[in-house]
C-alpha cells in the first residue's frame, strides 16, 4: 500500500473521462443519457482541477471548479429544456430517430 | 494514512463502476440513480482530499438539483416505454470501433499528461494563492471569491439567470382556449372604447342584453 499521490487522482479522472466519451459513442437509446455522459466528463475535469489545487497548494483550481459547477447546472437545465421541446415536436428522443441531417 | 488509501480505492472503485453502469444500463431511471451514486462517491473523495466546501456544494447542486431535474424529465417524457419499441429493431454497431479507438486515444493522451507531470514536477503556476492550513476551506474560498473573482462570480450569476429564462422560454407553450391577461391591451384601453353614453327616454327601463 503506497500513499495516495496526485497520479492516482489523475488516473481516476482519466478513466471517468474515457467512460463518458465511450458512453456518448455507445449510446443508441436516448438523448438524456448523452447529457448524463456530458455531466460525467465535467465531473472528471472537476476531479483534475481539485486534485491539482490541493497538491500544488493553490486555491485557484477550487474557484474554477465552482464556476464549472455553475456552467454545468445551466447546461443541464437548457439541455433538458431542449429535449422536452424536441420530444413535444418529434414525439421521440431516441438517437436512431434523430436523422434529419443524414449524418 | 492507511485508512486514507483504503477509502480512496473504495470510493474510486464505486465511482468507476457506477460510471460504467450509467452508460450500459437499459433503463434510463437506473442511469440517473447510478449518476447520483457517482457524484456522491466523488464528493466523498473531495471531502477526503481537503476540499470540503466543493464536496458539499457538489452534493447540493448535483444530487439535490441536477439529478432531480434529470429524473423529472425522464419520468415526464416516458422514455422507458419508448425504449421497448426501439429494443426490437436491430441496432447497428458499425460506429462502435471508431468510438472505441477515439476514446482509447483520448485516454492515453490523459495518461501522457500524468507522465509529463511525473517527470517535470517543478512546473508551478506564477500567481498562486496559497492554501493556509489554519483556516477552513470555506473561509479561504469565500475570501478569494468575493474579492479577486467578484466579476466572474457575478458573471456566473448572470449565466444562471440567462439559463433560467432560456429554459422557461423554450418550454413555454401557448395553448388555445385559455383566457390570458394582456397587459398591453389593458394599459392602452381608453375611455372612448370602454364607456359609451346612451340617450334614453324616461320611464321605459333599460334592457341589458342589447
Amino acid at each position: 500500500m503506497t500513499e495516495i499521490s496526485l497520479e492516482h487522482y489523475l488516473i481516476l479522472a482519466a478513466i471517468i473521462f474515457t467512460i463518458g466519451i465511450v458512453g456518448i459513442f455507445l449510446n443508441r437509446k436516448n438523448l438524456i443519457v448523452i447529457l448524463m455522459c456530458i455531466e460525467l466528463l465535467l465531473l472528471a475535469v472537476n476531479i483534475n482541477l481539485v486534485s491539482f489545487s490541493i497538491f500544488l497548494n493553490d486555491l485557484n483550481g477550487q474557484i474554477f471548479t465552482l464556476f464549472i459547477l455553475t456552467v454545468a447546472a445551466a447546461e443541464a437545465a437548457i439541455g433538458l429544456a431542449i429535449i422536452v421541446v424536441y420530444y413535444r415536436n418529434a414525439g421521440s428522443i431516441s438517437v436512431e430517430d434523430i436523422n434529419t441531417l443524414k449524418g | 494514512m492507511i485508512a486514507h488509501t483504503i477509502f480512496f480505492y473504495i470510493f474510486s472503485l464505486i465511482a468507476i463502476v457506477s460510471a460504467i453502469m450509467v452508460i450500459v444500463s437499459k433503463n434510463t431511471v437506473h442511469s440517473v440513480f447510478f449518476l447520483i451514486l457517482d457524484f456522491i462517491s466523488i464528493s466523498c473523495l473531495f471531502i477526503m482530499i481537503g476540499a470540503e466546501f466543493l464536496g458539499m456544494i457538489m452534493l447540493i447542486v448535483y444530487v439535490g438539483a441536477v439529478a432531480v431535474l434529470f429524473l423529472f424529465v425522464v419520468m415526464m417524457l416516458n422514455v422507458a416505454q419508448q425504449s421497448d419499441v426501439l429494443f426490437q429493431t436491430p441496432t447497428r454497431y458499425s460506429h462502435l470501433p471508431i468510438g472505441l479507438i477515439v476514446s482509447l486515444v483520448i485516454f492515453f493522451e490523459l495518461i501522457i499528461v500524468v507522465g509529463g507531470w511525473k517527470y517535470k514536477p517543478d512546473l508551478l503556476s506564477v500567481n498562486s494563492i496559497n492554501i493556509d492550513q489554519n483556516v477552513t476551506n470555506t473561509h479561504l474560498i469565500g475570501n478569494i471569491l468575493y474579492t479577486e473573482y467578484i466579476h466572474l462570480f457575478q458573471l456566473s450569476g448572470m449565466i444562471l439567470l440567462v439559463a433560467m429564462i432560456g429554459a422557461i422560454v423554450l418550454t413555454f407553450e401557448k395553448r388555445s382556449g385559455i383566457k390570458r391577461q394582456s397587459y398591453i391591451e389593458q394599459i392602452s384601453r381608453e375611455k372612448s372604447s370602454g364607456v359609451s353614453l346612451v340617450d334614453k327616454e324616461i320611464n321605459t327601463g333599460v334592457k341589458i342584453d342589447d
